[in-house]
């Protein structure tokens, strides 16, 4: 497999202005103004190779968002090399900007009066779709959406689901080859979460297009992204299997059981999560697991038992309160 | 070339289905626009009368002429402002632009020009009701009437290029408020806006032939209410090829160092 995004030393350094607050402050900064180096991006390096679908993960501010400015073009990089598709994408040549989208979790493209339908004829006229591609393509996102009774409505008309999911489709219509996905999920409820999520996996794999998605809602990733790569404070502290990612961060595993006797104290197995209806929830460090479920089985009666992975927001978690305290 | 066309025309229809959408809006924007034109012309008109029915070469029937096409040239030189510009950077709607394979210039030309029809449209009947107040006095050739429909989009796209390099300094301070106020202050005296240049002073008159303003307002509206020769009337025209064309090597020139500065920042 060949890389369709390649990055080396990538950095994106800004100066900002800062100040104390109050007006002695404010005077005092017009004629010594100070300024702090912001290292948004510190030398990241990665490959991802056609097809692939990566979840980029990090809290806010961990310069996720940058970095895809930066591969999308619209950020200069301080220093370090970007290769997406064969282009550099600072050049924002206009075949470069014809393989790839960028979906923002506000980003606007839809004619606020009118029908989605005239504006996704007016991203047929901006990328020069032929008519028969542009006609198959928006025929075949419409159903997959479920957009039929949508799209002759004006979009203002339109819930914040709805209006995502239009959002979505007027980005992917010139079928780009690579997809920077930046939390294209925020804000909607669980259902159209679940839609939006089944039709990117389906556009990736009908069009083999390569996925880099940001996301702060785990589900996303997990149902999409076989790979991960986590970043924070502008540095790579992860860049793996999401699985792996799991076994090495997570210092815990999960059980779940049902007991015949619920009411029994359980707190010397391990740290009890919650218990509901009759449903047991422990913590149980990883290395004691398989000790702490064979004393459960022999000491007392149980109905059902299940060992689970911690869930992936606290391997996050995890990986990133690691690193604060290193 | 022909993506280019395509564009064009269905941005034009977006617009023009858009602009339709607000109709009413648009009718009591287009009544408000025309108050300023009216007080210029009821003053000059009864300046005219006192002073013998003629003030520069202007009797109250072409001062009617002017101020009536006067309103139709303001509506086609609405553009694309600077404020616009501060707001689609501010609210990251220039990032979403950039992502498209082509200069939101084409996008600003397209829309505004989709709005230009509806504007003509709501305008006639405005027409119509001044001229049966005001009784303007007009002699039209064809070739005025020609030369008039060409310059009216000459005007646009100066304006388009003159106010576009404007919102450019956005990109380097945010608030272009004041700026704005300065250009509106040299447009009002320079292009005709205000008063015809032929009744401003002879310096100011030789001022404004080395500036853009007057190829906006004055000459498309003196076109069809003055008295033009044909070659004066295509040299008018030519001006106007030629002002676009320095206002678009400015805006090509400014554009790509805006845009670094713009990746330098972020947005």
């Amino acid at each position: 497999m060949s890389s369709v995004v390649s990055i080396s030393q990538l950095a994106k350094y800004y100066q900002v202005s800062e100040r104390e607050g109050g007006l002695k402050a404010s005077i005092a900064s017009l004629f010594n103004r100070k300024y702090k180096n912001v290292k948004a991006v510190d030398g990241i390096t990665f490959n991802i190779e056609a097809g692939e679908v990566v979840g980029f993960l990090g809290p806010n501010g961990a310069g996720k968002t940058t970095t895809l400015k930066m591969l999308s073009g619209l950020l200069h990089p301080t220093s370090g090399s970007v290769d997406v598709l064969g282009y550099e994408p600072r050049h924002r040549s206009h075949d470069y900007l014809r393989q790839i989208t960028l979906v923002m979790g506000n980003r606007n493209q839809l004619t606020w009066d009118l029908p989605a339908l005239d504006s996704f004829d007016l991203q047929r006229a901006v990328y020069g779709i032929p008519m028969d591609q542009f006609k198959a393509t928006r025929d075949e996102f419409i159903e997959l959406l479920e957009l039929k009774d949508l799209v002759t409505k004006p979009v203002r008309n339109l819930s914040l689901g709805e209006r995502m999911k239009m959002e979505i489709v007027a980005a992917l219509l010139h079928r780009p080859k690579v997809l920077f996905l930046d939390e294209p999920t925020l804000g909607l409820d669980v259902t159209m979460q679940r839609r939006i999520r089944a039709f990117i996996a389906e556009y990736n794999k009908r069009y083999n297009a390569t996925v880099l998605l940001t996301s702060h809602y785990m589900a996303d990733v997990e149902a999409l992204c076989k790979r991960v790569i986590v970043i924070h404070h502008g540095r790579i502290l992860f860049d793996g299997d999401l699985s792996k990612l799991v076994n090495q961060f997570s210092s815990y595993k999960t059980l779940s059981l049902s007991l015949q006797n619920p009411d029994v104290d359980l707190s010397k197995y391990g740290e009890v999560v919650s218990k509901e209806d009759g449903r047991v929830t422990l913590r149980v460090p990883k290395a004691q697991t398989s000790q702490v479920t064979a004393k459960l089985l022999s000491e007392l009666q149980v109905d059902d038992l299940t060992v689970e992975d911690a869930p992936v927001d606290d391997v996050i978690d995890q990986v990133f309160s690691q690193k604060e305290d290193a | 070339m022909r993506r280019y066309i395509d564009f064009y025309l269905s941005s034009m229809r977006i617009s023009i289905l858009s602009q339709i959408q607000y109709r009413v809006a648009n009718y009591f924007y287009m009544i408000g626009m025309i108050t300023e034109p009216v007080i210029y012309l009821v003053v000059w008109s009864t300046i005219a009368n006192q002073q013998g029915g003629i003030v520069g070469g202007y009797t109250a029937g072409t001062f009617a002429a002017y101020y009536i096409v006067w309103t139709l040239v303001r509506n086609m030189n609405i553009v694309f402002t600077p404020f616009g510009w501060e707001w689609r950077i501010r609210e990251g709607n220039l990032s979403m632009e950039l992502m498209r394979p082509m200069h939101p210039i084409h996008n600003d030309i397209a829309y505004f020009s989709g709005w230009k029809f509806v504007v003509i449209l709501l305008w006639l009947p405005l027409a119509v009701f001044l001229t049966w107040v005001f009784k303007p006095t007009f002699d039209i050739t064809w070739m005025e009437a020609l030369v008039f429909f060409i310059a009216i989009w000459g005007a646009y796209l100066i304006r388009t290029m003159l106010l576009s390099l404007l919102g450019m300094i956005t990109f380097w301070t945010t608030r272009v408020s004041a700026i704005f106020e300065l250009y509106f202050g040299f447009e009002l005296i320079l292009s005709g806006r205000l008063v015809p240049m032929t009744l401003m002073p002879q310096w100011v008159q030789n001022l404004s032939n080395y500036l853009p303003f007057k190829w906006t307002f004055f000459f498309p509206i003196e076109t069809l209410v003055g008295a033009m020769s044909t070659q004066e009337l295509w040299a008018g025209v030519g001006m106007q090829v030629l002002w676009i064309t320095i206002g678009a090597s400015f805006l090509s020139l400014v554009w790509r160092a805006a845009i670094k500065q713009f990746s330098a920042v972020g947005g």
